[in-house]
């Protein structure tokens, strides 16, 4: 039952077949049974989901409207605000914090009906490729245990990929949902910037951020996204425009389809084995009737450093809030009110989220900003522009989600270079604000996951979905789960 | 290397962030490193490129300013490190 998908699970919910209450039953029970192993949540909240599972059962039962995710359970990344539920960010300065209200799309899956089962684990403030920079516990990938799941979404990922929730929210700032989807052998969606509200998701950096979400297949997710996107008028930057029933036309293939690829996603450190899997899938999309077509993206290779100077300099700005006077840590010493700033910050925050508060504020201090900041801005543009052009083109962009399959723990911890690395082909659509998607295309020799990503022009998710739709429907890579 | 440690101490004042000895000890060559790799910006050509701050591009968005239910005083206050009456307390700020 558990490794169902959640469009199936609606199914037995709406025979019959199985009460709210039950199935949330076997969700909790498999995060007891398989937590030890993987370490996705942070927190369970075991009797709130059963008493919104069974108020849903209720509902059933006298025959009252229900929303679109009645009885499914969704597990939500710590960095979303749960009203009266800790959210740490798997941060320190966080530890004892529990907001006074819900984020925008915890709202939507409560008015969903949905289950809302655990808060899961992340990189500290969604910083980082690997889930490795949490405060608190290292999460695993179910698909090698001695792997890293990806992040900075990887609690999220694992939490469906071992089935513990049908469907979870992650957020991407630079690959955070792709990345480990592609990882964790799943589905993960990153919606164009500004489909979804980000009132209450913890910020990281403002123009870059978004909510996404994981699934076992691209259904689930249309499901999802139908659930969470539209405008909300605490984001001003959450725009006007309607939300499609994106499960309406999912179905149906796009024809005729142009396929963009771009030379610049199979450069070097791109793994053999993931080059492989991505031109196969690319040959099908072809045997489909799609155009494979050539287009360039010639800025790619400066993303990463428009990215960490972009993201870090927002960071530095969104993360001085943190100050030890109205929420969060405050430290026990202090001289004095500055003092108790330093100090507090010094203590509350991890080794990355130091690193990149220090190159954001370096990167927008004084006789710095216009060499960093605001060159990083006018390469930004020219990101845009490549995409832009490309899409004038063809109708999606494919290429590898992640340059190589889950990499070891520890491997890139001493290295904060090589980690940014990972992220060399999904930042590109943060900085242009498009949306992308990563879906399971294969597995390594040593049974690691790799997906394939597909970009598409801003508020294209209709499209996008029926693309990644067609590849699902011809091949079954979406419906292995691991082995625990 | 790009930066000195007397730079990263500064950076970390500027963050009012403390860091210890160790910590500056590895963070200034770490920092240098990416400020170095960040340089290659320095190459690309952006005569006459506008700054992109945020891919919408839209600009201000208003609405109407009318009165609405906000946070209760108990609930703003529930998460305070040091709450006094319906204040936050904080270390003196003039002496």
């Amino acid at each position: 039952m558990i490794e169902r998908t959640a469009a199936e699970l609606l199914g037995f919910l709406s025979r019959g077949e199985i009460s709210a209450e039950d199935l949330t039953g076997r969700f909790l029970q498999a995060i007891r049974d398989r937590e030890p192993r993987v370490r996705a949540f942070l927190h369970v909240n075991e009797v709130g989901a059963l008493q919104q599972a069974r108020a849903v059962d209720h509902k059933r039962r006298h025959g009252e409207a229900l929303g679109p995710l009645a009885g499914i359970p969704v597990a939500v990344k710590d960095v979303l605000c749960t009203q009266g539920q800790p959210t740490t960010c798997a941060s320190k300065i966080l530890q004892n914090f529990v907001p006074p209200y819900d984020a925008h799309v915890i709202t939507r899956l409560r008015l969903a009906d949905a289950v809302l089962i655990g808060k899961t684990n992340m990189d500290e403030f969604a910083m980082g490729s690997s889930t490795e920079n949490s405060a608190f516990q290292t999460t695993r990938n179910p698909w090698g245990v001695e792997r890293i799941p990806g992040g900075s979404s990887g609690g999220s990922a694992v939490a469906v990929a071992v089935c513990q929730a049908p469907l979870a929210l992650g957020t991407d700032t630079g690959g955070s949902v792709r990345q480990p989807a592609s990882l964790c052998g799943i589905a993960g969606l990153k919606p164009t910037y500004g489909r979804v509200s980000r009132f209450g998701l913890v910020a990281f950096g403002s123009s870059l951020d978004q909510v996404g979400g994981f699934a076992h297949d691209v259904a689930d997710l249309a499901l999802l996204l139908e659930v969470i996107a539209g405008h909300d008028s605490r984001d001003s930057t959450s725009v006007q425009k309607p939300v499609p029933a994106y499960r309406q036309t999912l179905n149906q293939p796009v024809r005729p389809l142009t396929v963009g690829v771009a030379r610049e996603y199979f450069g070097a450190g791109l793994d053999p084995e993931v080059e492989r899997a991505v031109a196969t899938a690319l040959k099908l999309y072809e045997d489909l009737g799609a155009t494979v077509k050539e287009v360039s993206l010639p800025t790619t290779p400066h993303a990463i450093a428009v990215y960490y100077l972009v993201a870090t300099a927002e960071a530095s700005s969104n993360l001085a809030r943190y100050d030890g006077v109205h929420f969060g840590h405050r430290s026990k010493k202090h001289k004095d009110l500055i003092d108790m700033y330093c100090r507090s910050r010094g203590e509350g925050f991890g080794k990355e989220v130091k690193r990149r508060i220090m190159l954001g504020t370096y990167a927008l201090s004084s006789g710095y900003k216009d060499a960093y900041y605001l060159k990083a801005l006018k390469v930004r543009r020219l990101i845009r522009d490549d995409f832009d052009r490309a899409f004038a083109q063809c109708d999606v962009v494919m290429g590898p989600t992640s340059p190589t399959p889950a990499f070891k723990i520890g491997e890139r911890t001493e290295d904060p270079l090589a980690m940014y690395l990972s992220d060399i082909y999904t930042i590109s659509a943060n900085l242009a604000g498009i949306p992308g998607i990563s879906i399971p295309c294969g597995f390594t020799r040593d049974g690691l996951p790799i997906g394939l990503q597909i970009q598409a022009p801003p508020f294209e998710e209709k499209k996008l979905l029926r693309v990644a739709r067609m590849f699902e429907q011809e091949t079954d890579w979406h419906t292995r789960r691991p082995k625990l | 290397m790009s930066l000195t440690a007397d730079e990263v101490r500064w950076v970390a004042h500027l963050a009012r962030l403390e860091l210890s000895d160790d910590e500056l000890a590895t963070l200034t060559p770490q920092l240098s490193a990416i400020v170095d790799y960040v340089k290659q910006l320095q190459q690309v050509n952006t005569d006459g490129v506008e700054p992109l701050a945020h891919a919408l591009e839209m600009n201000n968005v208003f609405r109407a300013d009318e009165p609405a239910p906000s946070l209760p005083v108990d609930a703003a206050l529930a998460n305070a490190p040091d709450r006094r009456g319906d204040f936050y307390a904080v270390p003196a700020v003039l002496e």
